[in-house]
């Protein structure tokens, strides 16, 4: 089988014990690790080689959730996918988020893998997340022991898609993200945490711990998250899209968010489509007026299942489909 | 003896023999052996599709602490291939290589982590070719050769046959149509990842643990390549977790493990990755078909002309057998009474093709079938109506000399459309919904080994215990799907005793009788009808032994419940390890063999060595699929499949392997692909390369169609391998009949769809599929007259007739 490079497993007792473990090596040979499933795969085919793993599941400060959609929900990073996909207030009060973290992967991951892991969850191309040996035959990529984008040889930078079925959702619903690090502790928009660059995803420092989300109140919004991927299981997403939308009494939408995952390094918000939806009614030419804004800047390249075009054309599909669903509306018969 | 007179054949039984093992963890795969002092090898695999090797230098590999062996393609010369003709593999690659991922060297180490260290430590130096990788490329770089043993370019083997006279059948035609299609190639994916452990003894005896299917070719292939007498070599096939066919070559990693052991005299272990997995493939070939038929109005077949284009990857391996079934069994369904076929496999650099479920036949099944929908339309006839009056009749021969024995394809047929309902949901359901029919054949084993000798196929041993157990030696190996429970059932049913008193030992070349192997579903029909001769020996030097004893004729003696009874009068019975005990003191040491030998089937042709079998199973299926017209998205929402398994050994194995062919055609036709980008494997992966999961699997309704074949054990037949073949075709009508586009290429993936459904929106031909089949002459054909019996069920022919 494949074996995983050495490394030593350092437990910390604290968060700030934690901090402190990764700020004391260089970046890259100390890493942080909670569920592992998406990292322990990783290092097995050399994406990682670190020395030193600083492990964050048995620390009881990342161990919590609380809130409802009242007062908005706070959730602790380490909480696992199965724990927030069935949290009693997350279904009743954010069921799309527990949508979301309950088709990540696998029932067996998801008892690993926890909500932090999955906002912070590596990009993915399939010039990338293959063995070294799979990798140096293909000559190695931009991401990676390389110097080309095999996905777009001509660019200077790496496509690798956002592939979190989370973030769409807490992007939708304004999530903000607190990190703790060696200078302290800040509070970003979780927009702010993503980068549109398949190396550098993240704005985070490589000793900075993500370790809460906060959701601000969803009484009344209407939300869903939809997954587009081959199989009811394993796969991660093609396209995701999330929405979050407050209809008045008249129908008219008061507020409307709209975030697509799978489409780009990061998970994006397609605000010209939201802009469209908002002081309007959800009508059938209002929904598909959105759906096709949030198509144009959805730029899906040929480093997933499925052909781009293929992805691009579900853009619109899965966000009208969205939106008529979330309307009460019946989708039109195609074609 | 009447049916209902067995107590175990043909009931449901849901206890496999190693079910409770597999279940709870107890069964030792290769790779859970642990032999003291193992060590653990790897192999080192060319990045290039297409290189010379130039040298190799293991001298720092060596060098490294733990590392206790390296060898390369200079320690193993001697050529092998699982077939006699075309020995062109090498364990080790020597001066070229074929294809990403082909082994050049490999390494013994204290532990997997120094052995992977020590892979980065040989060094190799390539000068690299040009990769051919298609049927086209091949085809049109005829001096980029990747063998040169072969006669012409890259091409490895050609066929062209001629049955009858085809064109005085298609003159006789009153519509004649011509199609194109293409079978992407994919792999078997079992779960089980190759592995195998050697040890070679100080004493100099060799024994192999191997996941394979084929353990008796392994033996034979081990003691040509390591030039040592096959005496000494003991090969033992571990249960494998799964074939498909993708374990019934001799491997690379075999050989490596066995000469790493021979060369440090402790045991070996190669555990393959499951990225190798996707390298040692041996899966599906891509096939690139072209199909003429003529009918009569009524849809009567006149006259057929198939050719194929195959794909072989980068070595031989079965494909020569594998080019002759693209043609074999189009006649053993239809009735087709003149037929040629022409058939074409290249090589190219990729990883080799080999057998998979349906070995050869899906491919031409699903153009067949498809390119029959087509003509039914075309002649405003249903697909039930072009097919029913035709079908193969039992008890014939078909033009290209395959004898048909018991055939209930009628039945198939019947039950399915009545079943789901086909004539009244085809062309009526709502745009989207749709409803696809095929039906199908194939052998219950090859009727001739791979390599030509006159021994029996299988052979079978019993011993018996005094205490009344019985112990099973028979060289067949269990890879999933039941042999195992069929050969203890078998025996017990014959002795009339507990199936959990029947003890086996299989599949280990040192001390079981030879079985040729798990492959061209042939272990249930040969080693189940040795089974019953060495069992009936043994009844019937125990029931003489009592006889003598109670004085009454022994046949009027029976078998049953753990007990010998004398018909004639119920109040005399006695245990069966009594009996025993008084054969014993009679015969002395009991024990028993029987073998079984197919019938003499090759016809007088060349090539045809390829499609005889002693009895063809008979399939039918209509799946039913819901197309969204907005995604493209295809979901099969049920699939009726009625088989014709000559007699249900066991309901619960024959329904098990028949909906695990019906899951293996739904990867196939919805979503597998073995596709190849700059010259490597696009995602060897399991999380890649998408296979459906159970969440996709639709319901299936099956139906078991009994014909009591007369050559079969009870009159059964196969099951393994034939229910795959007509649900792909199936699908790709029920998606025609859904949304009016036709999907001549498979998989048939969502983007397909939608692309069909533009074409369609756009008033063009709402088709994709290959355009047409590359500019190749064959040679004339080989004429072959149609057989005597042929006669007997086709009158009009002897009209024809010089």
């Amino acid at each position: 089988m494949l074996r995983l490079p050495p490394f030593t497993y350092l437990q910390p007792r604290t968060l700030g014990e934690a901090v402190r473990l990764l700020a004391e090596q260089p970046p890259g040979e100390a890493m942080a690790v909670a569920g592992g499933t998406d990292l322990y795969p990783n290092m097995k085919r050399r994406q990682f080689e670190p020395k030193y793993l600083v492990g964050l599941r048995r620390l009881p400060e990342l161990r919590f959730l609380h809130g409802d959609a009242r007062q908005g929900l706070t959730i602790g990073a380490g909480m696992t996918l199965t724990e927030v996909s069935t949290h009693p207030q997350v279904r009743q009060g954010y069921p799309a988020l527990a949508t979301a973290a309950g088709l990540v992967s696998t029932p067996q991951l998801r008892n690993m893998g926890t909500i932090g892991g999955n906002l912070c969850l590596d990009t993915r191309c399939n010039y990338y997340n293959q063995t070294y040996w799979w990798r140096q035959a293909i000559g190695f990529c931009l991401k990676k022991d390389g110097d080309t984008c095999w996905v777009a040889p001509g660019s200077r930078r790496c496509w690798a898609v956002a592939s979190s079925d989370t973030a769409p959702v807490l992007l939708a619903l304004q999530a903000q993200v607190t990190l703790l690090g060696p200078q302290g502790e800040r509070t970003l928009p979780l927009a702010a945490l993503y980068r549109d660059d398949g190396i550098a995803y993240l704005n985070k420092g490589h000793a900075e711990i993500l370790t809460r989300i906060t959701v601000p109140p969803a009484e009344g919004l209407r939300m869903a998250y939809v997954k587009l991927r081959r199989r009811g299981a394993f796969d991660f997403p093609v396209l995701g899209v999330a929405v979050a939308l407050r209809l008045a009494d008249d129908g008219t939408c008061t507020e409307a968010r709209l975030a697509l995952g799978a489409v780009a390094s990061a998970p994006l918000l397609a605000t010209e489509a939201a802009a469209l939806l908002q002081g309007n009614r959800l009508t059938p030419e209002v929904i598909e007026a959105a759906a096709a804004a949030a198509f144009r800047p959805a730029r899906p390249l040929d480093n997933t299942d499925l052909t781009l075009a293929y992805r691009k054309k579900m853009v619109r599909v899965h966000v009208a489909r969205t939106l008529y669903q979330l309307a009460g509306l019946a989708a039109p018969a195609a074609l | 003896m009447a049916a209902d007179d067995y107590t175990l054949i043909g009931r449901p039984i849901p206890a496999r023999v190693d079910g409770a093992g597999k279940v709870t963890g107890l069964t030792r795969y290769a790779d859970d052996l642990f032999p003291a002092r193992l060590l653990y090898g790897k192999l080192l695999r060319s990045p290039y599709p297409h290189a010379r090797i130039l040298r190799i230098d293991t001298c720092k590999a060596a060098a490294l602490p733990g590392v206790k062996a390296v060898i390369t393609g200079a320690d193993l010369p001697r050529p092998f291939s699982i077939m006699p003709v075309n020995q062109d593999e090498h364990a080790l690659a020597i001066d070229k290589v074929r294809y990403v991922g082909e082994p050049v060297a490999a390494v013994a180490a204290v532990d997997e982590e120094t052995a992977e260290a020590a892979l980065h430590l040989i060094e190799v130096a390539y000068e690299p070719l040009p990769p051919v990788m298609s049927i086209e490329e091949a085809l049109a770089q005829p001096d980029n050769r990747i063998h040169t043993y072969n006669r012409v370019g890259n091409v490895h083997r050609v066929v062209a046959l001629e049955f009858g006279d085809v064109e005085a059948g298609f003159a006789e035609a009153d519509y004649i149509r011509e199609d194109t299609f293409f079978f992407q190639g994919n792999t078997h994916l079992p779960m089980e990842q190759h592995a195998a452990v050697a040890h070679c003894t100080p004493d100099g005896q060799i024994t192999l643990w191997s996941a394979t299917q084929t353990p008796h070719y392994v033996h034979r292939a081990l003691a040509a390549v390591l030039d040592i007498p096959p005496s000494r070599i003991r090969v033992i096939a571990t249960p494998v977790g799964g074939g498909f066919g993708g374990k019934s070559d001799p491997f690379a990693h075999e050989f490596c493990a066995v000469k790493l052991s021979m060369l440090t005299g402790r045991p070996v272990k190669i555990c393959l990755t499951r990225e190798e997995v996707f390298y040692a493939h041996r899966g599906r070939h891509p096939v690139l078909m072209w199909i003429r038929t003529g009918v009569k109005r009524n849809g009567a077949i006149t006259a057929m002309h198939f050719k194929s284009f195959i794909d072989g990857g980068a070595y031989s391996s079965y494909g020569v057998a594998t080019t002759y079934y693209t043609g074999a069994l189009q006649t053993v369904t239809y009735r087709v009474p003149n037929y040629r076929f022409e058939g074409l496999r290249v090589f190219t650099n990729k990883p080799p093709c080999g057998p998979k479920r349906g070995h050869g036949t899906p491919q031409p099944r699903y153009a067949l079938e498809v390119h029959l929908d087509k003509i039914a339309e075309d002649l405003g006839l249903d697909p039930v109506q072009i097919r029913r009056p035709h079908l193969a009749k039992p008890f014939s021969m078909t033009v290209n000399h395959l004898r048909i024995t018991s055939c209930a394809l009628d039945e198939c047929l019947d039950a399915v459309v009545k079943r789901s309902e086909f004539l009244q949901k085809h062309r009526r359901l709502p745009f989207g919904k749709g409803v696809g029919l095929a039906c199908s054949a194939y052998l219950s084993g090859a009727g001739l080994p791979i390599y030509w000798n006159e021994m029996p196929h299988s052979g079978v041993t019993l011993q018996l215990d005094r205490s009344g157990s019985v112990c099973v030696f028979c060289g067949a190996v269990d890879i999933g799907q039941g042999s195992d429970s069929v050969l203890a059932f078998t025996v017990a049913e014959e002795l009339g005793i507990d199936p959990r008193d029947v003890r086996l030992v299989t599949a280990d070349t040192g001390i079981t009788p030879v079985d040729l192997g798990s492959y061209s579903s042939r272990v249930t029909f040969m080693a189940g009808n040795a089974a019953i001769v060495a069992a009936r020996q043994l009844r019937e030097r125990l029931f003489a032994a009592v006889a003598e004893h109670w004085g009454i004729p022994a046949r009027h003696l029976r078998a049953a419940q753990g007990r010998i009874f004398a018909v004639t009068d119920p109040s005399r019975s006695m245990p069966f390890a009594e009996a025993v005990q008084r054969a014993e003191a009679k015969f002395g040491t009991l024990s028993a063999s029987g073998s079984y030998t197919p019938p003499p089937l090759a016809g007088k042709y060349k090539g045809h060595g390829v499609g005889p079998s002693p009895a063809y199973s008979y399939t039918a299926a209509v799946a039913q699929v819901d197309v969204d017209p907005d995604t493209g998205w295809v979901t099969v929402e049920k699939v009726w499949i009625a088989h014709d398994i000559g007699k249900a050994l066991n309901p619960y194995l024959v329904e098990g392997q028949i909906e695990g062919s019906v899951y293996m055609a739904l990867g196939e036709v919805l979503m597998e692909e073995q596709v190849f980008r700059r010259g490597v494997h696009k995602f060897p992966s399991m999380l890649e390369y998408k296979s459906p999961t159970f969440l996709e699997m639709p319901e299936v309704e099956t139906i078991l169609i009994e014909s009591l074949d007369p050559e079969g054990p009870y009159g059964a037949k196969e099951a393994g391998q034939g229910p795959l073949l007509p649900v792909i075709p199936a699908v790709a009508n029920a998606v025609y009949d859904a949304i009016g586009v036709r999907l001549d290429e498979i998989p048939i993936t969502p983007e397909k769809v939608l692309k069909g459904l533009e074409l369609r929106a756009k008033g063009q031909v709402a088709r994709l599929g290959p355009r047409g089949i590359p500019a190749f002459a064959f040679p004339p054909p080989r004429c072959v007259e149609v057989p005597e019996e042929w006669l007997v069920h086709l009158p009009d022919a002897k009209t024809r007739r010089p």
